[in-house]
């Protein structure tokens, strides 16, 4: 697919979920499951997002300290714990990768 | 004032907190989304589309990953369903405008416009004019991210492309999830989903962060249940 195509979709889409309540108002309840369920949407999208680019190593699986992104990572969760900041957690993330690809 | 201009800059003034946080986040998107190989003009296209920050950061990342279009499609849609909430919880206090009316609030419904509208709405009451409340909110609030990503792509374009600056998505993600890890049942979601993503990582198409992503909302979500039901009895 394009990414124009993708955009218009994505769009159409997002505007789409936006509408439907708004529109359909008194004709259809969301379930009680599905509004737990959303709760757990934002953790579960980003960290199987996360998780590949830390452990995967040039396409292999990597545990070793020679895995400098995922060190870097958990530099950074702990940064993004601490400060709740999006900015600091990046350039605390990038600084630390830079420092340990110097050092190993 | 008419009680229109009036119920519209009460939108615009709830929203200014929330215009302070949302600007870097959209100056980072212009500028990461360049880095992950979107042209200037995607970037901006996707920021009035999609219309939604950690949809558009996520799409980025998988544009980088050479994703098929599917499958980024169906990521944003997963990624967003949660609005289907806030169109539910707006409902009825839109419930009387025209259907324009209607079509034009939802566009503005983001994380951010949601927040101070609904206070507003709880607090107020159904009132006649309550819709111009949330165009203020949510025009102002289109605005600001307008004009962060613009300034975001062009600071992009000024930095060289780096291989270390592809890990500042990753980070953006990381800074995003931490937040999110509150009690068990999101901590388990978040490792649950984590572990499938690697192990499922070579499907094809790259279905597996949707794969990853279902497992870790069942497992939420289960565990959650489990937990509520352990309380009553």
């Amino acid at each position: 697919m394009n990414i124009w195509l993708v955009m218009l979709f994505g769009g159409l889409i997002t505007f789409g979920i936006r509408f439907s309540l708004i529109y359909l108002f008194g004709r259809f309840h969301v379930p009680e499951t599905m509004r737990h369920a959303l709760r757990y949407v934002p953790p579960a999208v980003l960290s199987a997002i996360i998780f590949p680019e830390l452990f995967f190593h040039e396409g292999v699986l990597s545990l070793s300290l020679d895995n400098t992104h995922l060190l870097a990572g958990l530099i950074a969760i702990l940064v993004a714990w601490i400060s709740r900041s999006t900015l600091i957690t990046i350039i605390a993330g990038i600084l630390a990768l830079f420092l340990l690809q110097w050092l190993f | 004032m008419s009680e229109q201009s009036k119920q519209f800059w009460a939108g615009v003034r709830s929203e200014i907190p929330l215009l302070i946080g949302g600007f870097p986040f959209g100056l980072i998107y212009g500028a990461l989304a360049l880095n992950a190989g979107l042209s200037k003009a995607a970037a901006q296209v996707m920021s009035s589309t999609v219309f939604a920050g950690s949809a558009q950061f996520i799409a980025a990342q998988l544009v980088h990953e050479n994703t098929p279009g599917f499958v980024i499609v169906l990521t944003i849609a997963v990624v967003n369903l949660r609005h289907m909430l806030y169109s539910a919880s707006l409902a009825p206090y839109l419930a009387a405008l025209p259907v324009r009316w209607k079509a034009l609030l939802s566009y503005l419904l983001t994380d951010e416009a949601y927040a101070p509208t609904i206070l507003h709405y709880e607090k107020e009451g159904l009132t006649p004019q309550a819709h111009w409340f949330l165009l203020g909110a949510g025009a102002v609030l289109w605005t600001d991210w307008q004009l962060s990503t613009a300034l975001g792509i062009f600071l992009g374009a000024a930095i060289p492309e780096s291989g270390s600056l592809d890990f500042a998505l990753p980070l953006t993600f990381i800074a995003m999830l931490v937040p999110v890890l509150r009690g068990r049942p999101a901590i388990a979601a978040a490792l649950s989903a984590g572990v499938v993503a690697l192990i499922a990582y070579s499907l094809p198409y790259k279905l597996g962060l949707i794969v990853a992503a279902l497992v870790g909302i069942l497992v939420g979500t289960v565990l959650e249940g489990r937990k509520s039901t352990g309380e009553s009895s």
